[in-house]
């Protein structure tokens, strides 16, 4: 008998020791989950870890920028479905209008997806979606271009919205905020298209990286949510792979804090949260000219 | 985003929000004498109302345009009524047959009011919207020969020349009579708020130097050719990146345009305004040279639909060596060290050289073979329509054993986990032990199973003629469905955790393969029972309106097509830098992976259902004109 418990004993024990510390306190911190995601755990079990962080930045006196960060997992038998909804949105136009358009469009945008992914995620028998995810993610595109045009006549934002479901990514994108793919091997890859008219004036050989970089309408739009008749989003369909981070943000980080930087601070910090915080601290750091939104978003085993 | 240093937002009032604005309702009566009847449009800064004027006793109809300032501080908004007054003036003067007369203005609170001539018809964008092909050249050279002319006019227009700087669809009516008129001038331009990051005139249409704030005449004539390569194209250029207008040759889209046509709207197009014609009034010149020298205004049918033109056919492509069966060699052949093996529907499979295509050896079986034989260490394995799977040696020749299903074996089997697997007319998938020769289990599905299944991520991902698609685990339970809309002949192929396959359903799915949800789909122009095949980030698939397509997977988008001259039911494969693949035309294909172009094409002497077979730099297919023939990829 006391050889049997013996056993028992020594089995549980490593199992123990390998939790952290403060296990039994819930809900465990990020660094906990990012432990636990970190060690070889078996199973399909996979959670979605995110954070955010929204800044005004030291020179505007107000803020255009406005995300959207929710992410669950919703476990049933031995399979998990990671679901995810990412949005960033950064205003422009006269007399809050920019505050007010990218504000609309984050809550159109999430309103619409969470409407349409709710009865096929939680409903008393869960299915598929009837559309495909692209679909629906297009559909909540338009419908956030329809508000941003009726609450912000003439004003506008730039839209970079990202839905997670299992393994699967689907982006949609206007304007100049980035999602990236940041890879734990040091890699960073940009999923999304500057829709800057800069930008394509030197893809087509007519600027130079210098002249682009300083020039006076660096941050003119010829794509944006709620401008023009018709929206016409890139959509970028992937998978989200455990080892990479994504990313999205605001012009007010890419545009001065170094990809270099950004990746490092990433793959420094344990947590997505505090990564997000450290990447404020870093856009602050070089002057905070702008509104900075960071959304940080990761599947953990 | 930046703003400018100047940014007016912190001098407004900004505890009011932003004013909702309503539309007049119909019966409403503006200045006691317009009676609005229904909105005729609706624009960034307001409504265009249709309205009656009451002071004739006949009915006369007029168009309201409607423009609500966004500004609140007083002084501003009073600022730009006078600005809206200065150039209602302006344009009250103007005369010209393709410019409806301005008769009225006012201004109610923050609102201002054209009173407009109504022009009764459609605007171009709502033809663009409505028609089914393409509009014969003819009518649009007709209306770009108006177009210019209006534009002559405003640009000769003293002391100042006026730029229209929006030509676009929209923007341009056709009468009742089948002329043009302009309707929207720049004036609802005075109420946008002028702020750095807005854009300037239409996405799309505009020239780069609009984008440098430029307003010369050399706008409205980009502008123009803009708008007549989409009517030309129908392809709209606010779907595509801004200035990729030479990335869309209007002969290659529509070669029903003459070119000396097309070249005039490529040189109102060119990227540098020197290098564009340098007036409205020359481009007119022009336009009525292309008219006088095609004889487009007197002739009077054009076809409107087209196909891609007949390429030159086989140009210098031999086969290396051909080889006969006694009948119609319908599926698809499967190489294995040297050998080529193929079902037959003389009921007989194949084995011939690879290298010359000599006869090796034959097999018969008592039905037609549609199946692609799959090898395990040196075992050959098919169905037939004799309703058995056949596992025969490729050494001999021989027999091996033999597993009868009750329905005929159209699908290919797959080798896995110790497993064959393959799909039965009798409404299900068998998995059959290889050591053992014994049925493990079979799953049912209630239709035929044609389609191969494809085993990958712990699962059996396979379709049925009934449109399901189900995804099993190992002991053959289904982990998910998916009901397409019609049969799924085409089998699945699994990347990066999503599967892939067509329906007759005329459409391409992508489903996430751990849960069955659909990433994305795409529209084929009909149904489709090819396999796809993927390279990267692209899929190449064909389908039934004769289309062989190239889609990114990443973006769901097409990113070429290739029409060939019937309908495409062989499967693509791609094989170093180019794809190759059968048409029911009876021709093999080989394509520019990269670009669709066309590098050659071999007819064979009836049509081609099979998917080719690729090793080292040769490319083998057979055909229904009985024979497999093998060429240099
Ligand atoms: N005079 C008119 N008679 C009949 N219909 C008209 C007239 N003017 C405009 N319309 C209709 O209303 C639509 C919108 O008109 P218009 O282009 O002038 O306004 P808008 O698009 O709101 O302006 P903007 O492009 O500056 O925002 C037109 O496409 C046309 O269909
Ligand atoms: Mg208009």
């Amino acid at each position: 008998m006391a050889n049997f418990l013996k056993k028992l004993f020594r089995k549980k024990k490593p199992a123990t020791a390998s939790l952290p510390s403060n296990a039994a306190t819930a809900p465990l911190s990020e660094a906990q989950l990012w432990d636990l995601g970190n060690g070889e755990r078996p199973g399909k079990y996979i959670h979605l870890i995110a954070g955010s962080a929204l800044d005004q930045g030291q020179r505007r006196e107000n803020n255009e920028d406005s995300l959207l960060c929710f992410n669950g997992t919703l476990g049933a038998g031995d399979l998990a479905t990671p679901f995810g909804m990412y949005i960033v949105a950064d205003g422009m136009g006269g007399h809050r209008s920019g505050e007010i358009a990218s504000e609309t469009a984050v809550r159109a945008l999430g309103q619409y997806l969470i409407q349409h992914l709710y009865k096929p995620l939680f409903g008393p028998d869960p299915q598929p979606a009837d559309e495909s995810l692209r679909e629906i993610m297009e559909a909540a595109v338009n419908e956030a271009h329809r508000a941003v045009k009726r609450s912000a006549p003439g004003g506008g934002c730039t839209l970079t919205a990202a839905l997670v479901v299992g393994t699967q990514l689907v982006i949609a994108h206007l304007g100049d905020s980035r999602a990236y793919m940041v890879h734990r091997d040091g890699r960073m890859e940009q999923l999304t298209k500057d829709h800057t008219l800069v930008k394509r004036l030197q893809e087509m050989g007519q600027l130079s990286e210098e002249e682009a970089a300083d020039h006076p309408q660096k941050s003119v739009l010829y794509r944006a949510l709620g401008q023009g008749d018709i929206v016409q989003a890139d959509f970028f369909t992937g998978s989200l792979s455990p080892n990479s981070f994504l990313l999205l943000c605001s012009d007010g980080l890419w545009g001065f804090v170094e990809e270099d930087d950004i990746q490092t601070i990433i793959n420094a910090t344990t947590s997505p949260y505090l990564a997000c915080l450290h990447l404020v601290e870093a856009a602050n750091a070089a002057g905070g000219a702008d509104n900075i939104a960071v959304i940080l978003a990761r599947l953990v085993h | 985003m930046t703003l400018s240093e100047d940014q007016p937002t912190r001098n407004l009032d900004i505890s009011e929000n932003a004013t909702r604005h309503s539309q007049l309702r119909q019966g409403e009566v503006l200045q006691e004498r317009y009676e609005i009847q229904e909105i005729v449009g609706i624009g960034g800064m307001g409504s265009v109302y249709r309205a009656r004027d009451k002071n004739f006793k006949a009915i006369r109809l007029v168009a309201i345009k409607e423009m609500i300032s966004q500004v609140t501080d007083p002084l501003v908004r009073k600022n730009i009524f006078q600005i809206f007054e200065r150039e209602a003036n302006i344009l009250a003067t103007l005369r010209h047959p393709s410019i409806p007369r301005i008769y009225d203005y006012f201004t109610i609170g923050e609102r201002a009011y054209l009173v407009l001539e109504f022009i009764h018809g459609k605007n171009l964008e709502q033809l663009l919207a409505e028609t089914s092909g393409f509009f014969p050249e003819e009518q649009v050279l007709a209306w770009a020969v108006e177009l210019c002319d209006v534009l002559d006019y405003l640009h000769s227009h003293k002391p100042e020349p006026i730029i229209f700087r929006d030509i676009k669809p929209s923007n341009i009516m056709n009468t009742l009579q089948n002329h043009i008129a302009l309707v929207d001038f720049g004036i609802a331009k005075v109420f946008e708020s002028k702020q750095k990051n807005t854009m300037v005139g239409t996405q799309g249409y505009s020239p780069p130097d609009q984008y440098r704030g430029e307003a010369t005449p050399k706008v409205d004539i980009y502008a123009l050719g803009a708008t007549l390569h989409h009517l030309l194209t129908l392809r709209d250029p606010q779907l595509e990146a801004p200035f990729s207008f030479g990335e869309r040759m209007i002969g290659e889209i529509n070669p029903n345009v003459s070119r000396e046509f097309a070249a005039v709207v490529e040189r109102a197009l060119e990227y540098k305004p020197e290098d564009r014609y340098d007036s409205a009034m020359e481009m007119k010149d022009a336009l009525i040279n292309v008219a006088r020298k095609t004889g487009t205004l007197l002739n009077l049918s054009i076809p409107t639909t087209v196909s891609s033109g007949a390429p030159s056919r086989g140009v210098g492509v031999k086969p290396l060596w051909t080889f006969e069966a006694e009948d119609e060699l319908r599926s698809s052949p499967t190489y294995h060290d040297g050998t080529l093996y193929i079902g037959c529907y003389d009921n007989n499979l194949y084995a011939v050289d690879a290298a010359n295509g000599d006869f090796k050896w034959k097999y018969a079986t008592d039905g037609g073979i549609a199946s692609k034989p799959a090898i395990y260490e040196s075992n050959l394995y098919f169905g037939s329509e004799d309703k058995r799977l056949h596992v025969i040696s490729t050494r001999s020749g021989k027999v091996v054993w033999t597993h009868y299903t009750n329905g005929p074996v159209r699908s290919s089997p797959r080798i896995a986990e110790g497993h064959v697997f393959i799909g039965s007319d009798d409404g299900s998938l068998h998995a059959v032990s290889l050591s053992s020769g014994r049925l493990a289990w079979r799953s049912e599905v209630g239709s035929p199973v044609r389609s191969t299944p494809w085993v990958g991520n712990e699962h059996i991902y396979f379709g049925s003629e009934a449109g399901d698609f189900t995804a099993t685990d190992f002991r053959g339970d289904a982990r998910w469905r998916f009901k397409a809309k019609r049969a799924i002949t085409s089998s699945p192929v699994l990347q990066d955790g999503v599967v892939y396959f067509n329906s007759m359903d005329g459409t391409l799915y992508a489903l996430d393969a751990n849960t069955g949800w659909a990433v994305w789909r795409f529209r084929l122009g009909k149904g489709s029972i090819c396999t796809p095949a993927i390279a990267g980030n692209m899929l190449y698939t064909g389908a039934a309106d004769h289309i062989i397509y190239a889609i990114d997977t990443r973006s769901a988008k097409e990113m070429w097509r290739y029409t060939t001259e019937h309908q495409v039911n062989g499967s693509p494969i791609v094989h170093r830098d180019a794809v190759y693949c059968g048409s029911v035309d009876g021709s093999l294909y080989c394509l520019d992976a990269a670009s669709g172009r066309m590098r050659w094409r071999y007819q064979t002497d009836a049509p081609i259902t099979g998917t080719p077979v690729a090793h080292d730099d040769m490319i083998f297919i057979g055909s229904t004109d009985k024979k497999l023939y093998a060429f240099l990829a």
